[in-house]
């Protein structure tokens, strides 16, 4: 099996332990704007914790029946460190290994992990979305809450904002990076292969 | 025939005498006034404004230079609409010597200073009728503490700062009898009455007072002070008049003397002084009440004795500078090194210089004693007077060039003039009867300038008619030209006599927005609604409430009994900015209770009749306010109804405590 090209090795590197400053950066934003807070409000979503206005968005949500979010209703801030753990041990054993198998193996699993954490995500948001107290003091006939996965969404008087955050960026920004990098080996790979037929 | 003539000429004259009215008020206001007062919505002041709220007792807060009204301050007066003063917590704050006080008048404002600017951290103001001084704390908008002075009566020469807010000055306007001697005839005036000049430490950190010592003086009124600064530093200054030491028709017997007094008073010296000797310690009581932001309650503990200093063993620490008639402003300006005084019945405003008042110490330039204190030659300490600046002149501020503005009661005008030459630079009317003017920074070292403001005594035909009592009012100026321009004119709450104004940029910033409950060290506090409970001791029943957008926990009760005392300590579990809630009960001899997020406030109710009352929150908090609401039930004494609460689910298994003993 073949090497990487050095620069996209060197890259495979750099990547990699960028996303180390995933552990300490917010990973997802969502940001609600109503006419009674033109300054926002946000809740941070980390690897492992929440911060920002959450509690005076559970004040808010009471109204309308939703349920309180808490660190608890997320097993997954238990093992999200681990699996980082895991894609960043993976991508240094790609870097000493320098096999281009690895650089495929390595994209395919940061591919698979976003696409897994943005389908549960969503699950998240679906059920805490329409999940509502019967009893709640104002019910409008089939209205859910459910934020949005990404963009703008209005939910009665507010209007929320669901983008990635620092941490997001930093991890899409990785990914991005091997994928671009693999597709090009992919590339060079076929390339050589012609050669070696015609040679 | 001859009649006839003299009532033409009678109506002639009349006509043409209208056609030579003064200029009203309208003509005074130029072009673009409107668009410097403009503040667009949503946009902020540039300047917050601390008005005195006069007769009122409180403090009003206002942006300029719009001259909207942002907040009043309650201090020295009860204030239903926030529970100030009624309130279990806010009680305290009101004690004197003499008991619970609901009132009094609020004079004067001074904004704390550091090396002789404004440093937003605290405003102190006065209470002159039964003399104490407040600081409030500025990064609460509330009165944080209240300290009563002993031996003072009408404490009008109050409060006044020095540059670092070492201290803050309070003079008696009044002579009276000292503690320890009081029954004694009025009309041995002279003999046992005496002014006081009380001298409050300020903890620098803190903020915290403490009577330091009293110096004590002869009968004269004291009007109003001033601090050195720069060079000054170190002295105060004060007007006094009656130094004809009448007892009766001040108005006639106070005016007699050609001259009244500047004091200059040596206070670094008398601080020494005061280091060096124990001082004679008085028997006097006085109140001092502090407000905590942790137990959200105020604590007041009634003092005994004053350390005091007679004027006469405080050698070469005091002179008197004579002043023309009865002076009231005494204004150092912004360099230090001159004095105004405003002789309310002279025709002149004198300024001393602080350098030449030094050097005629120096070489013993004495016009001999008065009351057993050396008097410095008039001309000795004098700079030069200003020549016909108007009539009554009353106070004095400073702009950032160089130019003085001075208040003139009797003619009803602002004067600008020119701390250099002495010279009148301008003169605009006001509508009517200014007292004190305002420039921003105008006693600081360094004056911000741009605006100042005069307050008014009479408004008359300046705003619609309101019966008989009508509103008091300021004037805006715009002082950036060589001429003054007139920009608005507002009604004021009480009587507005001092403010100060201060750049929003100091304050704005450090204003707290709510209070961390997890902080909340207040001994009745409810930390969250599975506390809430009712606890009853003999027939003192203690109410452990929470309240947050839209209920209270509990909100129904049983087991009240005629005869007891209900005491609802009510928590604000909101954890936001701008959520109060509100509580008040039905027939309760109380105001309501403004309660901030995060802080426990006590409403104090004793049941008058059997029944079912009701409770409410008073602050349109959410859209489910209406809903915000509770009941409870009233029995007769010894009535076998259980005391019992709940919230959500009262009927079937709501907790039932065994009643204590």
């Amino acid at each position: 099996m073949k090497k990487i090209r050095p620069v996209f090795r060197w890259l495979v590197l750099f990547a990699t332990l960028l996303l180390v400053t995933v552990y300490y950066l917010p990973i997802w934003s969502i940001q609600l704007w109503a006419p009674q807070y033109p300054e926002g409000l946000e809740m941070l979503i980390w690897i492992n914790n929440l911060s920002g206005n959450v509690d005076v968005i559970n004040d808010l949500n009471h109204y309308i029946g939703m349920g309180k979010i808490n660190v608890d209703m997320f097993p997954e801030f238990g093992y999200m460190v681990y699996i980082l753990g895991f894609v960043i041990f993976f991508g240094i054993t790609t870097f000493f290994v320098n096999k281009r198998f690895m650089l495929y193996l390595y994209s395919s699993l940061l591919i698979i992990a976003a696409v897994a954490a943005l389908i549960d995500f969503y699950q998240w948001e679906y059920i805490y979305g329409h999940t509502l107290d019967p009893r709640a003091a104002i019910i409008i006939e089939g209205q859910s809450y459910q934020p949005p996965l990404l963009g703008y969404k209005v939910l009665l008087n507010f209007t929320a904002l669901s983008m990635p955050s620092y941490g997001g960026w930093i991890l899409f920004g990785s990914g991005f990076t091997l994928v671009f990098a693999s597709i090009l080996e992919l590339f060079k790979a076929r390339k050589e292969r012609k050669k070696e037929h015609h040679g | 025939m001859k009649n006839y003539i003299n009532y033409v000429a009678a109506t002639l004259a009349i006509a043409t005498l209208t056609q030579c009215k003064p200029k009203s008020a309208s003509q005074v206001v130029t072009g673009d006034a409107a668009a410097k007062v403009y503040v667009a919505p949503g946009k902020f002041d540039e300047i917050y404004n601390f008005v005195s709220g006069g007769f009122s007792g409180q403090l009003a807060v206002y942006g300029l230079p719009s001259a909207r009204l942002l907040k009043v301050i309650p201090v020295f007066s009860q204030n239903p609409e926030n529970g100030w003063g009624y309130s279990e917590e806010t009680k305290p704050m009101l004690n004197t010597s003499h008991g619970f006080i609901p009132w009094d008048d609020l004079h004067h404002v001074a904004l704390s200073q550091t090396e002789g600017i404004d440093d937003g951290r605290w405003v102190f103001v006065n209470g002159n009728n039964t003399p104490r001084v407040a600081r409030i704390d500025l990064k609460t908008f509330r009165t944080a503490e209240i300290i009563e002075l002993p031996n003072s009566s009408g404490n009008h020469s109050s409060p006044f700062l020095t540059e670092n807010s070492e201290y803050v000055i309070a003079g008696t306007r009044f002579s009276t009898p000292l503690d320890g001697n009081n029954d004694v005839p009025i009309s041995s005036y002279k003999e046992n009455f005496k002014g006081t000049i009380s001298f409050i430490k300020i903890d620098p950190t803190s903020g915290n007072m403490s009577v330091a010592f009293q110096v004590v003086m002869p009968p004269f009124n004291f009007d109003l002070s001033r601090a050195g600064k720069g060079p000054s530093h170190g002295w105060f200054f004060f007007s006094c008049y009656n130094t004809e030491q009448a007892n009766t028709l001040l108005e006639v017997n106070a005016s007699q003397r050609d001259k009244d007094f500047v004091i200059a008073m040596n206070w670094k010296k008398i601080e020494e002084y005061a280091k060096a000797n124990k001082g004679k310690v008085t028997t006097s009581k006085y109140a001092h009440n502090v407000y905590s932001d942790e137990t959200h309650s105020a604590t007041s503990t009634i003092s005994e004795g004053i350390v005091q200093f007679d004027a006469s063993e405080l050698k070469d620490m005091i002179y008197l500078i004579p002043c023309p008639k009865s002076p009231h402003g005494c204004d150092t300006d912004p360099t230090g090194e001159y004095i105004v005084a405003g002789g309310k019945l002279a025709a002149t405003i004198p300024v001393f210089s602080f350098s030449k008042m030094l050097k005629a110490i120096e070489g013993k330039e004495f016009d001999g004693e008065f009351a057993g204190l050396p008097v410095i030659k008039y001309e000795s300490a004098l700079y030069g007077e200003v020549p016909k600046p108007g009539l009554g002149p009353l106070h004095t501020e400073f702009d950032d060039k160089g130019n003085a503005y001075t208040s003139m009661f009797v003619s009803s005008e602002v004067v600008k003039w020119n701390i250099k030459d002495l010279k009148v630079i301008d003169r605009k009317p006001t509508f009517y009867s200014l007292g004190h003017l305002m420039v921003v920074g105008g006693g600081t070292k360094h004056p911000y300038g741009k605006y100042l403001v005069a307050y008014n005594k009479i408004t008359k035909d300046r705003y619609l008619p309101t019966g008989p009592e009508l509103a008091q009012s300021a004037q805006l100026f715009d002082i950036t030209g060589e001429k003054m321009e007139m920009l608005y004119d507002y009604p004021t709450i009480g009587e507005p006599h001092y403010a100060q104004a201060i750049e929003a940029s100091k304050i704005k910033d450090k204003q707290i927005r709510f209070f961390k409950i997890e902080d909340n060290k207040h001994q009745f506090a409810t930390k969250g609604e599975k506390e809430a409970k009712v606890v009853r001791t003999g027939n003192r029943v203690d109410v452990y409430a929470t309240c947050i957008r839209s209920h209270f926990a509990p909100d129904n009760i049983e087991g009240i009994q005629m005869g007891d005392e209900v005491y609802v300590h009510v928590t604000n579990l909101e954890q936001d900015w701008d959520v109060p809630h509100g509580f008040a009960i039905k027939g309760a001899a109380n105001a309501e209770l403004l309660v901030m997020p995060g802080e426990t406030c006590t409403y104090k109710w004793n049941p008058d009749r059997v029944g079912v009352t009701v409770f409410y929150c008073t602050d349109f908090c959410s859209a489910l306010h209406q809903e915000m609401s509770g009941y409870i039930r009233v029995s007769p004494k010894g009535s076998s109804v259980p005391l019992k609460w709940g919230l959500g689910d009262f009927s079937s298994d709501a907790p039932v405590t065994p009643e204590k003993k």
